[in-house]
C-alpha cells in the first residue's frame, strides 16, 4: 500500500451514554478509495463524524497527513483537507448553488510531500456536475434530492479537499443520479484525491470500491479487497444483506 | 382630523420606522445565527446612547455629533464582540433558555455600568449640527432630523441586504443561521464568525442608540423598556429577516401614528382616546402577526434546527435522602416564626421567600416539564394580585375568599385566555407572544386608572381577622406554597405530566401515539397560571399595598432567573431558585450600592460554574462521581 493519508486507531464514540462505535481502526492510502460497509446502524456515519471531530465524546487516535486531528476542532479538521459530505446532505436551502459553493470555498492546498492537491474553481464543478451548471442561481431548497446530492459534493470539492468522507451518496437518489455518483468517484479518484466512502450497497462499493472495511454494531468484523469481498458471499449474508 | 394630519402622521411615522428598525435588526441578526436570544441588546442600544452624549458634549461641535455616532457604532460594536469572547462563547452548549440568563446578567452589569459612569441623571443631548430647523410640510412643522432619520433605516437596510447578498461574510451567516455545525465542517471556523455577527449586531444597536441622541434624553431605563421593542420587531418581521424587520417596524411605527392622529374619537356614542393605544399598539400587532403568520411576516417555518445543546435529561422523583432533607428544611420553615422574637425581618423575608418558591414553582412547570418558556409570567401574578386586592376593596370580600377564590379564578381566566393563543407557537415565538400578553395586562391595568388606580394601584390591602398577625400569615403562605408545589409535582409525574413531557420532547411522536398535543399544552398552562395567580393574590396581601410593578415583564424576568438559578431539569430547581434569588437580590439591596452588577457578576459566576443550574450541576456531579466510582482507574 502507497503512503497512508488517513490512519485511525482504537476509535471510539459515544452519543450520550451510548457507546456506538468500538475500537474502530482503518487506514486509507494516497489516491485510494475505501468503502466503509454495514448495515443500517452499524457505525458508518458515526464513524466519518468521529473523524471529522463531530462527535463530541470520543476518543482514539486519528492521524491525516502525519497529524493528530483527534482532538481537532471540525473547522480546523476541514482546513486541514479533510472534506466531509454528509449523508442527509445539508444544503444551505436559503442559499443559491453558487452560494452554496462559496461557503465550501478553501485556499489551495499541497500535499505533505509538496506536490499540489487538485484545485477546483466553480466552471470545473460545473465540468463535473453539468446540472448544477445549468442552475447557477436555484436556491438549495428548491433542487431535487439528486442535485442536491451533486451540490453537497461539488460545496466540499470547493474546500480543495485531500480526502473525502463520503456519506452514503447513493441513499435515496435515482438509479441515473447513482450511475452519476460513481462516474464522479471514478473522476476524483484519477485526480488523485483519496476517499472513504460509506455505503451499504455493495454493487455501487465494487464500482469504485480498491478496499472495504465492514461494521457490525460498531466494530470492524471484516476487512480486505473489494474483490475479496465480492467472493466471500459467506460475509456478505453475515453483514450486509438484509 | 383632516386628511393633512393624518399624512404629516404618516411622515413622523416613517422616521419612528427607522429608529424601531434600528433596535430590532441587529438581534434579529444575532438570533438568526447563534440562536441567543441577547436580553443584553437594550443595554447596548442604551450604551449607544450614552457614548453618543460623551462624545458630543465633550468633543462638541459637529464632528463630536457626527463622530460621536461612528464611535458609538464602534465602540459598542467591540465591546458586543467582547461578550460574545468573554461569556457567549462558553455557553453555546449551554441549555439555550440559560444563554438568557447570561445575557439577563450582562443586563445587570451594564445598567450598573452605565450609573457609575453617567449617573442617574436624564441627560439630553444637543440637537444634530446643521439639522437644527424644521421644515414646512403639509402646513405643519417638521425637524429636519426627522427626515433625516426617514431615510436612515431604508438606507441601512440596503447596506445590510448588500452585505447579506453580496459578500462572503454574509453568505456565512445565511448558512450558519441554517446549519452551524455543517458550516463548521466546511472549514469556517465558527468561533471567529460568531464572534463577528454579535459585533455587527451590538454595532448596529450602537448606532441605533446614537442616532435616538437628539430625540430622546438618555436615561437608566431604556435598557429594559427597548427589548420589549426589540422583540416585537424581530418576531413581527420573522428572526433573521433583516427586510421583515423593517417591515414590522413600519407597520408598528405607522399603527401607532394612526392611534395618535385619531386622538379622542366618539364612536357608536362611547368616546375613546386612541392615543392610549400607542403603548399597546406593537403588542397588539404581534399577537394577530403570530397568530395569523407563526412565523413572523418575512419569516419561514424553521425545520429541523440543529442545535449544540445537549437533550434534557428526564426528571427523575427525589431519592429517599433528598426527601428527609426536604422534611427538615420543612420542619425549620415551620419554627421558624418563633425566630421573629430576635429576628422580626425573619417572618417578612420568609414570606417573600415563599411566595418566590410558589411563582417559581409555576413558572417551572409550563418552563421545564411543558418545554413553553413563558416571558410573560407576571401577567399571571399581577391577576392573582389585582385581583385578590381588588375583590377586598371593590368587591368588600374578605381576605380568605378572595385569596383563595378570586386569585385563581383571575389568573385562571387569564391563562386560559392567553393560553390559548400560545399553544399555537412554540420556541422563541411562543416566549414572544407571552411577553406581549403580559404588556398587553400590564397597559391596561396602568392605565384603567378608575379600576386599578393607574400608576398609584391599590392600597391598603392588609389581611384581616386572625391573619393579621404576621406569623399566622405566615404559616398561611407557607402551607399554600407547599399544597401549590406538591399539587405542580404530583401532576409532573402523573399520566398527565408524563404526556406533557412527551409532548415537549416530540411533538409529532406525541400526535402520533394519540395526545391531543394542543389540549396538553393549554390544561398545562392554565395550572400553571392558577397557581401563580395564588402566589400574586399572597403577595398582594403581604405587601399590603399592589402597583402595576407586579405585572411589569421585570418580575416575570426575575421568574425566568429564579428558574434557571435552580435549574430547568429538575422539580426541586425552582423551589430552592426562588428563594435563593430573593434572598440573593434582599441582601444585595442592603449590602451594596451597586446590587444590580453585583447580582449580574452573581449570576454570571453561577452560569459559568453551574451550566446546569444549581441543583441540576449538584445532580450532575453526583453521577459524575458515581460514574467514577465505578469505573477502575
Amino acid at each position: 500500500m502507497s503512503t497512508s493519508v488517513l490512519s485511525v486507531d482504537n476509535l471510539n464514540a459515544w452519543y450520550g451514554a451510548a457507546h456506538i462505535l468500538f475500537d474502530v481502526s482503518l487506514n486509507i492510502g494516497r489516491g485510494e478509495v475505501v468503502a466503509l460497509m454495514g448495515r443500517n446502524g452499524a457505525g458508518k456515519s458515526t464513524t466519518l463524524k468521529a473523524i471529522m471531530g463531530l462527535i463530541e465524546r470520543r476518543s482514539g487516535a486519528v492521524t491525516f497527513e502525519g497529524r493528530d486531528i483527534s482532538r481537532l476542532d471540525p473547522f480546523r479538521v476541514a482546513r486541514l483537507g479533510l472534506g466531509y459530505v454528509p449523508e442527509d446532505r445539508r444544503i444551505f436551502t436559503e442559499l443559491t448553488v453558487n452560494e452554496n459553493l462559496d461557503v465550501g470555498r478553501q485556499p489551495s492546498r499541497t500535499w505533505s510531500d509538496g506536490n499540489p492537491a487538485p484545485v477546483w474553481t466553480e466552471e470545473r464543478l460545473f465540468a463535473l456536475f453539468p446540472n448544477l451548471g445549468a442552475m447557477p442561481d436555484r436556491p438549495g431548497g428548491q433542487m431535487s434530492g439528486g442535485e442536491q446530492q451533486m451540490l453537497t459534493v461539488a460545496r466540499t470539492l470547493m474546500g480543495n479537499p485531500l480526502l473525502v468522507l463520503l456519506d452514503e451518496p447513493s441513499e435515496g437518489v435515482a438509479p441515473v443520479i447513482v450511475e452519476q455518483m460513481v462516474n464522479t468517484i471514478v473522476a476524483l479518484k484519477q485526480e488523485g484525491l483519496s476517499i472513504l466512502l460509506s455505503e451499504q450497497n455493495i454493487h455501487f462499493a465494487e464500482a469504485v470500491c480498491d478496499r472495504a472495511y465492514v461494521l457490525e454494531k460498531g466494530h470492524i468484523r471484516w476487512q480486505g479487497e473489494m474483490q475479496a469481498l465480492l467472493a466471500d458471499t459467506e460475509t456478505q449474508r453475515a453483514l450486509l444483506t438484509i | 382630523m383632516t386628511i393633512d394630519a393624518l399624512l404629516f402622521q404618516a411622515l413622523n411615522g416613517l422616521a419612528s420606522a427607522s429608529s424601531l428598525f434600528l433596535i430590532g435588526v441587529g438581534l434579529s441578526i444575532i438570533f438568526g445565527v447563534s440562536r441567543i436570544v441577547n436580553m443584553a441588546h437594550g443595554s447596548l442600544y442604551m450604551l449607544g446612547i450614552y457614548i453618543a452624549y460623551s462624545c458630543a458634549t465633550h468633543i462638541g461641535g459637529a464632528f463630536g455629533f457626527w463622530g460621536g455616532i461612528v464611535i458609538s457604532t464602534l465602540l459598542v460594536a467591540a465591546i458586543g464582540a467582547m461578550i460574545e469572547i468573554v461569556l457567549l462563547r462558553r455557553i453555546y452548549r449551554a441549555p439555550e433558555l440559560f444563554q438568557l440568563l447570561a445575557t439577563f446578567a450582562v443586563v445587570l452589569v451594564v445598567s450598573d455600568l452605565t450609573l457609575w459612569i453617567w449617573g442617574n441623571e436624564d441627560l439630553l443631548g444637543p440637537r444634530a449640527p446643521g439639522m437644527t430647523g424644521a421644515v414646512e410640510i403639509l402646513g405643519r412643522r417638521m425637524p429636519t432630523y426627522d427626515i433625516f432619520m426617514m431615510f436612515v433605516g431604508p438606507a441601512v437596510l440596503l447596506v445590510l441586504y448588500w452585505l447579506l447578498a453580496r459578500t462572503r461574510f454574509g453568505r456565512l451567516i445565511r448558512a450558519a443561521t441554517q446549519d452551524r455545525e455543517m458550516v463548521g465542517a466546511l472549514g469556517v471556523d465558527q468561533a471567529r464568525l460568531f464572534t463577528l455577527v454579535f459585533a455587527l449586531g451590538a454595532g448596529l444597536a450602537g448606532l441605533g442608540g446614537a442616532l435616538q441622541l437628539p430625540r430622546e434624553p438618555a436615561n437608566l431605563a431604556i435598557d429594559l423598556n427597548l427589548i420589549g421593542d426589540a422583540f416585537v420587531v424581530v418576531v413581527v418581521g420573522g428572526m433573521g429577516s433583516i427586510t421583515g424587520a423593517y417591515l414590522a417596524a413600519l407597520i408598528i411605527a405607522e399603527i401607532k401614528a394612526l392611534c395618535i392622529a385619531l386622538g379622542a374619537q366618539t364612536i357608536f356614542g362611547v368616546s375613546f382616546n386612541f392615543s392610549r393605544l400607542t403603548l399597546v399598539a406593537e403588542f397588539l400587532v404581534m399577537a394577530v402577526v403570530l397568530i395569523v403568520r407563526p412565523y413572523g411576516l418575512m419569516g419561514r417555518a424553521q425545520g429541523l434546527i440543529r442545535t449544540l445543546a445537549i437533550p434534557e435529561e428526564p426528571v427523575r422523583a427525589a431519592d429517599a435522602m433528598t426527601k428527609g432533607l426536604a422534611g427538615i428544611v420543612l420542619a425549620v420553615l415551620v419554627v421558624m416564626p418563633l425566630a421573629s422574637a430576635y429576628w422580626p425581618y425573619a417572618t417578612v423575608l420568609g414570606i417573600d421567600m415563599l411566595i418566590a418558591a410558589l411563582f417559581a414553582t409555576s413558572l417551572h412547570f409550563i418552563k421545564g416539564p411543558g418545554g413553553m418558556h413563558s416571558f410573560g409570567h407576571a401577567a399571571y401574578f399581577g391577576l392573582g394580585a389585582y385581583g385578590a386586592g381588588l375583590a377586598v376593596k371593590a368587591g368588600g370580600l374578605s381576605t380568605m375568599p378572595a385569596l383563595l377564590v378570586v386569585a385563581p379564578l383571575a389568573a385562571f381566566a387569564g391563562a386560559a385566555l392567553f393560553g390559548w393563543f400560545c399553544v399555537r407557537l412554540s420556541g422563541v415565538y411562543l416566549a414572544m407572544l407571552t411577553l406581549a400578553f403580559g404588556q398587553i395586562v400590564w397597559s391596561i391595568v396602568y392605565q384603567w386608572e378608575t379600576f386599578t388606580g393607574g400608576s398609584n394601584g391599590v392600597v391598603g390591602v392588609w389581611p384581616q381577622g386572625l391573619l393579621a398577625d404576621r406569623s399566622i400569615y405566615y404559616w398561611l403562605v407557607l402551607a399554600l406554597t407547599v399544597s401549590g408545589v406538591m399539587f405542580l409535582r404530583t401532576v409532573i409525574f402523573a399520566p398527565f405530566g408524563l404526556g406533557l413531557r412527551a409532548v415537549r420532547d416530540n411533538p409529532l411522536r406525541a400526535a402520533a401515539i394519540g395526545l391531543d398535543v394542543r389540549r396538553i399544552q393549554w390544561i398545562a398552562f392554565i395550572l400553571a397560571g392558577t397557581v401563580c395567580g395564588v402566589a400574586g393574590g399572597l403577595y398582594a396581601f403581604a405587601k399590603g399595598s399592589i402597583s402595576p410593578e407586579t405585572i411589569h415583564v421585570g418580575r416575570s424576568i426575575d421568574g425566568i432567573v429564579m428558574v434557571l438559578l435552580g435549574g430547568l431539569q429538575t422539580v426541586s430547581g425552582p423551589v430552592i431558585g426562588g428563594p435563593l434569588f430573593t434572598l440573593l437580590q434582599d441582601t444585595l439591596i442592603r449590602q451594596v450600592s451597586y446590587w444590580r452588577a453585583a447580582l449580574g457578576i452573581v449570576i454570571l459566576i453561577i452560569v459559568l460554574v453551574f451550566p446546569q443550574g444549581v441543583v441540576g450541576s449538584i445532580a450532575h456531579w453526583r453521577q459524575w462521581l458515581a460514574e467514577r466510582a465505578r469505573r477502575p482507574a
